[in-house]
This record gives structure tokens, C-alpha cells and sequence, in this order.
């Protein structure tokens, strides 16, 4: 590979590391962009499904072209800022809340090796950069001088504040027996263990010495990425839209944009941190994408089942859920962890 | 230091949990609603006084687009004002028919209600669920009278005709091929009363799918139970009927306490709640769907027994059959009459109720003697029950407002007349 490449990368000279990064950049970006486009269409149809109902298929063979034809409206729409608003946050807040979504995604490794910054605090790096996503929705929700787009930034503010909380102990539990911010080490501690030695590999996860915490992680991430039972933000029946209301065309349309590609972030990050990475649940099959792509798209379809199931929480509810009953979990987890960590009875040695 | 306002928005007239035009002038202190200001009359198309202006039989189809849910049972109220007033009798056949709508009615009004509560609430799945078997049921509206909403199907005197023989069938399209056509032309095949029959077995088995998904449902209890308490004097004092005031613990029905048709024959129960909460609501709605569908079993049992006239044989009130018309003179003229001038309604003043799916349904007709009425008040549960709103509403939050108004089953048609 990298003799194959030596004779563009002489072309370039010394501005070769960066155009090298930005073809790297673009690897993820675009597919990561195709695949939040079809998780829309996958949502219609799966909830289609789930509703009795057929979904898309007008639009393309089964319907196939249709988030193809819903990127083109929304791209063609007019703009509309609204005249009591404040220009330049308005067009900020939007901006604000990709921006983070796709930054993510520079620390998450895809298989062995295959991820764009190796970096050591990883898992920091997402949970910085994830805090940033809740000031697109402030910002967004305050520029609009709008009274609907108000209240949804007052439940954005508190709600994702609150289930960073709980999201941020469950982690701590995995990095302290993985005993590593790196999320390629993250993946790599798992493949390790008892089980593992016995080819049973899925038994060797997170997933199962912190199942309280993934499950903890799952329901948090729902509640992180705004959707159904905890979609409160810009619950349909309630507020309308929440801070999406004042919004158009593509300025609306990067508010979407980034709530799924949260989805796939939060998703991915789950297979990461509990259910292996790219390692094979079996110790006869080989490790690779595939596995991670599988696990993913898994995590995925809980959150389109939940969203097709349950009623949504109240807003007062949430916070209860948040404060009162997943910290204490975590916390107490986090110490139940420590001393497994620390008593002969430790699996992670 | 700055002043301290609460925080003014407008619920509605545009907005998904609206229900159609409610608009609602919110004071919100943070989320929690300090009054709440329902305005109405954003559907009002002044039926009473356009009834004025028409002959009696012309008002059938507006009573339909009062309560768009529930047309027949708005129709049943008006055919029997006018019933009462001339004195005619319906026949026997015809009263079950009118029953078994009724119930139907109830069923679709329910099917509807529940639905869009828990779409209102966020469970989004269940107004799908609910609209597959309202599907059904609009079939039969279609089949007895060729309408699936508007029906005018009940005339002063009777129904308009007997129950079809043969149900429609679907036909093969481009987006439906000849397989899927056949599945859904199975139970179809025979009768109205064969496809209602085979309705009324399947639909406890949907009433145990929707309670699997909110009966027990956590969240679902958590948004309703202890929202919108009514205790059983506020139920009675505000006026409310039907649903509404049973989940406060009232067992008032006029099914049974002023019997009209033949319910007094039928066999079936009122549920009543306990708390008058939200979900007491929920669960009286669902338990009279099921006795709903008990009444359309037992009314399919005789209708199969009993064939007869549906209508009266009174050419006064209700028009000769075509094949009469053509042959004999007098009919000729009846009919004449009876499409032109319209019938004649004695002098006086009636009050007929009925039991609709939202509460009690009342027509407040007077007369004097002419082709049309001479006044005609309309009574309308959902009005009584939107009043409540801001008693309701107050010290709840944002949330709950969309709950309550979900469980009033506010439907505009109704409200604004």
C-alpha cells in the first residue's frame, strides 16, 4: 500500500499527510453520509413493518431511492431565517450540531488498525466532543426567538446533561477493566479471556460482567441521541418539533443529519465498548468489519424497535429516570467493578 | 429585579395534538400549566341553523359531520327526535339494525380514540393498529350504505334499506395482485352479517393486542394514571357523559337507564372507573369495545333469524319502494311529496338522547307544523367535556395537556357544530 502510494505522495511533497487525512476523512464521511440516508429509509420500512404498513415504494425500485429524493427536496428548499431571530446563531446552531456527530467519528475504529486517529484518550475525545452536540440544540433553540423551539431547548439542555451523567460512569466501568482510553484496546482487551481461549468469544465481552452497564449504555444512548421513549426534545405531540421548529430546508436538514448519525455513532459504540468490535463471536470465524457492521446495525434496530413500542416518557420522568435511578446504578456499579477488579475473583488479569 | 411573567404559547389551532382546531391559549409557569384557554369555534358550520332552511329528512347528512367518528350515532339521535314527534314506530328489524350501527359506531369511535390518545402519549404504533380494524368496520358503513363516513343510512322511520346480501369486493390492481386480492376477499364472501360476524370473533383477540402494548405498559401507566382527575361531583357538576364520567365511578348509561331501540333485550354491561384519571378512561373505552362487540354477536344472532320491513310502512314519513312507485298512483304521489315538500312534522317539541361514543348526544327539536324545524338545538358531549379543560389541565404539565385532551377524545365536528 504505502509503495503504491509513493509516487502521488511525491506529487503532493510535503502537504502529502494532509490530502492523505482528508482522503481518509472523506473514506468515512461518505459512507457514514449513505449509510445515515438509508438508516431513514430502513426506519420507514422497518416501522412500516412493525405498523402494518408497507413504507416507501414509490419512489425507485422498492422505494430504494427515496432518501435519495427526500436529501434532494430538502436540499432545493429555501432557507427560511425568520426575521425576529438572531441571523448568524440561526445558522450556527445546525451547523453546531453535525459538526460534532461526524468529529466522533475520527477515533472509532472499524477493524484491527482501521481507524483514522489511533489516539490513546479515545473514549475521552468522544465523550468531549459528544458534550458539544447539546450547544446545537441551545443555540439553536434560543436563536430561533420562538416560544415552541424555547421549550424544546430547555429539555435539551437538561435532558442530555443528565444522561451524559449515567453514560459517563458506564464507560468508566469499561475503561477500568480494560485499563485503556484506546478504543482499538478496548476492543482488543475483550478478545482476551476464558471464554475467549474457548472460542466462545461473545461470552468474553463487556456485555456480559457489565450488564447492567450496557444496558444502562443502550438506554442512555436512546436517550442521548433524542429518540423514542425519550424523544421529549422534539416530541411530535408536545412541542411540535422542539427547536426544529422555526427551521427549513437544509438548515433542517443537518439537525436530522446529525440525530442519525448519532444513532449510527451511539450504535457503533455500543458493538465497540460491550459487544466486541470487529472480533468474531466464535473462535472458527475470522474477525473483520463485517462483525462490527452486523453488531451495529443490531443496536440499530433496538432503537427503531423501541421507538415502534413505547409511549413517550415525560419530561419530569426522564429526569427521574436520569438522576435517581440510573447514577446511583452506575455509581454503585462503578465500585462493585473496582473491587471485583481488585478481589482474587478478578476475569481480567 | 425583573419582573416575573409566565410564559403565554398557543396550543393549536396547528399543532399535531390539536385534534383537528382546538386551539388552546397555554399560561405556563416552566412547563406546568397555570390555565389553560380553550378557544373554540374554528369548525363551526352553524348546522342548527342551516337545519332551519332544510326539510327534515335534508339535516340527516349533517348530523353525520357533526361527530365525524361517529356519524350513525348522531343520526340515530336526529331520526329518533323526529320519530317522537310524528309518533311512528320502527319496525323491529329496523331498531336491531340500528343497534348493531350504533355499536359499530361505538367500536370505530373508540378504535379512533384510543388510538390517537396513545399517538398523542407517543405510542405511535397503536393508531396504525387501531385504523387496520376500523378498516373493517368502514367496510360494513360502505356496504349498507355506500358511504364509509358520510352514511345517512338512518332515516326518520327506519334505515334507509336492508343489509346487503353480498359485501364489495377488492379487485386487482397494480399495487394489489390477484393472491392478495383473494386473502382479502376471504371474508367477504358471504354477507354483511357473515363479514361482521367474522369481525366480532377476531376483535378480542386486537382489544388483548392493544392492551399487551399499553395496559401494563410502564410508561404508558406513568402518563396516565392520576392525569386529569375528575372526581365523581366534578363529573356530574361539568356535565359529562359517556366515558368520561363512568371513569369517575358513575355507572350512567342510557343504554340502561332510559332504554331506547331494543337495548333493553340485550345483554351487556357498563364498565365503570374508579380514580377518574386518564387511564381509568382508557380502560372504560377498552372494556366497551368489548361489550360493544357482545352487542353486535347478539344482534347478528337475530337479525339471522328475523328478516321483515326495515322501515315503516307509513308513505307519510318514509318513501314507497321504487317498484310501488312506478305502478301505483297514490305511491307516486307520497313519493312526489315526500322528495319535494318533504313530510310534515306535528306541532311541539321534543328532547331525544342517545347514548353516543363520547357521552350523551341530544337533539332538542321544536316544530310548528311545518317541512322543516322550526328550531333545532343539538347537544353535544364533547363541548361539555372541553369546558373542563382548564380544571383539568391545571398543575399538570405541557405533556399531560396533550394526555388530556388525547382522553376527552375531543373530535371539533362535535364541539363547534
Amino acid at each position: 500500500m504505502e509503495a503504491l502510494l509513493e509516487p502521488i505522495a511525491s506529487l503532493f511533497g510535503a502537504a502529502w499527510p494532509a490530502v492523505w487525512t482528508l482522503a481518509k476523512i472523506v473514506a468515512i464521511i461518505a459512507p457514514l453520509m449513505i449509510a445515515v440516508a438509508y438508516l431513514t429509509y430502513f426506519e420507514r420500512k422497518i416501522i412500516g413493518y412493525m405498523q402494518v404498513r408497507i413504507g416507501p415504494n414509490r419512489v425507485g425500485p422498492l422505494g430504494l431511492l427515496q432518501p435519495i429524493a427526500d436529501g434532494v427536496k430538502l436540499l432545493l428548499k429555501e432557507v427560511l431565517v425568520p426575521s425576529a431571530t438572531s441571523k448568524g446563531l440561526f445558522i450556527l446552531g445546525p451547523i453546531l450540531a453535525i459538526a460534532p456527530s461526524l468529529a466522533a467519528w475520527a477515533v472509532v475504529p472499524f477493524w484491527d488498525g482501521g481507524v483514522l486517529a489511533d489516539v490513546d484518550a479515545g473514549l475521552l475525545f468522544i465523550l468531549a466532543i459528544t458534550s458539544l452536540e447539546v450547544y446545537g440544540v441551545i443555540i439553536a433553540g434560543w436563536a430561533s426567538n420562538s416560544k415552541y423551539p424555547f421549550l424544546g431547548t430547555m429539555r435539551a439542555a437538561a435532558q442530555m446533561v443528565s444522561y451524559e451523567l449515567a453514560m459517563g460512569f458506564a464507560l468508566i466501568c469499561v475503561l477500568m477493566i480494560s485499563a485503556s482510553l484506546n478504543l482499538s484496546e478496548i476492543v482488543r482487551v475483550q478478545g482476551q479471556g476464558q471464554f475467549a481461549d474457548m472460542g466462545l468469544g461473545f461470552l468474553s465481552w463487556n456485555w456480559l460482567p457489565l450488564f447492567p452497564m450496557f444496558v444502562v449504555y443502550l438506554i442512555s444512548g436512546i436517550a442521548e441521541t433524542n429518540r423514542a421513549p425519550f424523544d421529549v426534545v422534539e416530541g411530535e405531540s408536545e412541542i411540535v418539533a422542539g427547536h426544529m421548529v422555526e427551521y427549513s430546508g437544509m438548515t433542517f436538514a443537518l439537525f436530522f443529519l446529525a440525530e442519525y448519525a448519532n444513532m449510527w455513532l451511539v450504535s457503533i459504540l455500543t458493538a465497540i465498548l460491550f459487544l466486541g468490535g470487529w472480533l468474531s463471536p466464535v473462535g472458527f470465524l475470522p474477525d473483520g468489519f463485517h462483525w462490527l457492521a452486523i453488531k451495529t446495525s443490531m443496536v440499530v434496530l433496538m432503537f427503531l424497535w423501541a421507538r415502534a413500542t413505547f409511549p413517550r416518557f415525560r419530561y419530569d420522568h426522564i429526569m427521574r429516570l436520569g438522576w435517581k435511578v440510573f447514577l446511583p446504578v452506575t455509581l454503585f456499579w462503578v465500585l462493585v467493578v473496582a473491587v471485583w477488579i481488585m478481589s482474587p475473583l478478578s476475569i481480567w488479569n | 429585579m425583573a419582573e416575573i411573567r409566565n410564559y403565554t404559547i398557543n396550543f393549536g389551532p396547528q399543532h399535531p395534538a390539536a385534534h383537528g382546531v382546538l386551539r388552546l391559549v397555554l399560561e405556563l409557569s416552566g412547563e406546568v400549566v397555570e390555565r389553560a384557554d380553550p378557544h373554540i369555534g374554528l369548525l363551526h358550520r352553524g348546522t342548527e341553523k342551516l337545519a332551519e332552511t332544510r326539510t327534515w329528512v335534508q339535516s340527516v347528512p349533517y348530523m353525520d359531520r357533526l361527530d365525524y367518528v361517529s356519524m350513525m350515532c348522531n343520526e340515530h339521535a336526529y331520526c329518533l327526535a323526529i320519530e317522537r314527534l310524528i309518533g311512528v314506530e320502527v319496525p323491529e328489524r329496523g331498531q336491531y339494525i340500528r343497534v348493531m350501527f350504533d355499536e359499530i359506531t361505538r367500536i370505530l369511535n373508540h378504535l379512533l380514540a384510543i388510538g390517537t390518545h396513545a399517538l398523542d402519549i407517543g405510542a405511535m404504533t397503536m393508531v396504525l393498529y387501531t385504523f387496520r380494524e376500523r378498516e373493517d368496520l368502514m367496510d360494513a358503513y360502505e356496504a349498507v350504505s355506500g358511504a364509509r363516513m358520510h352514511a345517512a343510512y338512518y332515516r326518520p322511520g327506519g334505515v334507509y334499506r336492508d343489509l346487503p346480501d353480498q359485501m364489495p369486493q377488492y379487485e386487482a390492481s397494480k399495487w394489489k395482485n390477484a393472491e392478495t386480492v383473494r386473502q382479502l376477499n376471504e371474508n367477504r364472501q358471504g354477507s354483511l352479517l357473515d363479514f361482521l360476524e367474522d369481525f366480532t370473533n377476531r376483535f378480542p383477540k386486537y382489544c388483548d393486542d392493544y392492551e399487551t402494548l399499553l395496559t401494563d405498559n410502564r410508561i404508558w401507566k406513568q402518563r396516565t394514571v392520576g392525569i386529569g382527575v375528575v372526581t365523581p361531583e366534578q363529573a356530574k357538576a361539568w356535565g359529562f357523559t359517556g366515558a368520561m364520567l363512568r371513569g369517575s365511578g358513575v355507572a350512567w348509561d342510557l343504554r340502561k337507564k332510559q332504554p331506547y331501540e331494543v337495548y333493553d333485550r340485550l345483554d351487556f354491561d357498563i364498565p365503570v372507573g374508579k380514580e377518574g384519571d386518564c387511564y381509568d378512561r382508557y380502560l372504560v373505552r377498552m372494556e366497551e369495545m368489548r361489550q360493544s362487540n357482545h352487542i353486535i354477536k347478539q344482534c347478528i344472532a337475530w337479525l339471522r333469524k328475523n328478516p321483515g320491513p326495515v322501515i315503516t310502512g307509513n308513505h307519510k314519513v318514509a318513501p314507497p319502494s321504487r317498484e310501488a312507485m312506478k305502478s301505483n298512483m297514490e305511491e307516486l304521489i307520497h313519493h312526489f311529496k315526500l322528495f319535494s315538500e318533504g313530510m310534515h312534522v306535528p306541532e311541539g317539541e321534543v328532547y331525544a338522547a342517545i347514548e353516543h361514543p363520547k357521552g350523551e348526544f341530544g337533539v332538542y327539536a321544536v316544530s310548528d307544523g311545518a317541512n322543516k324545524p322550526y328550531r333545532l338545538k343539538l347537544r353535544s358531549p364533547g363541548f361539555a367535556h372541553l369546558a373542563a379543560m382548564d380544571a383539568m389541565a391545571k398543575g399538570h404539565l405541557l405533556a399531560d395537556v396533550v394526555a388530556i385532551i388525547g382522553t376527552m377524545d375531543i373530535v371539533f365536528g362535535d364541539v363547534d357544530r
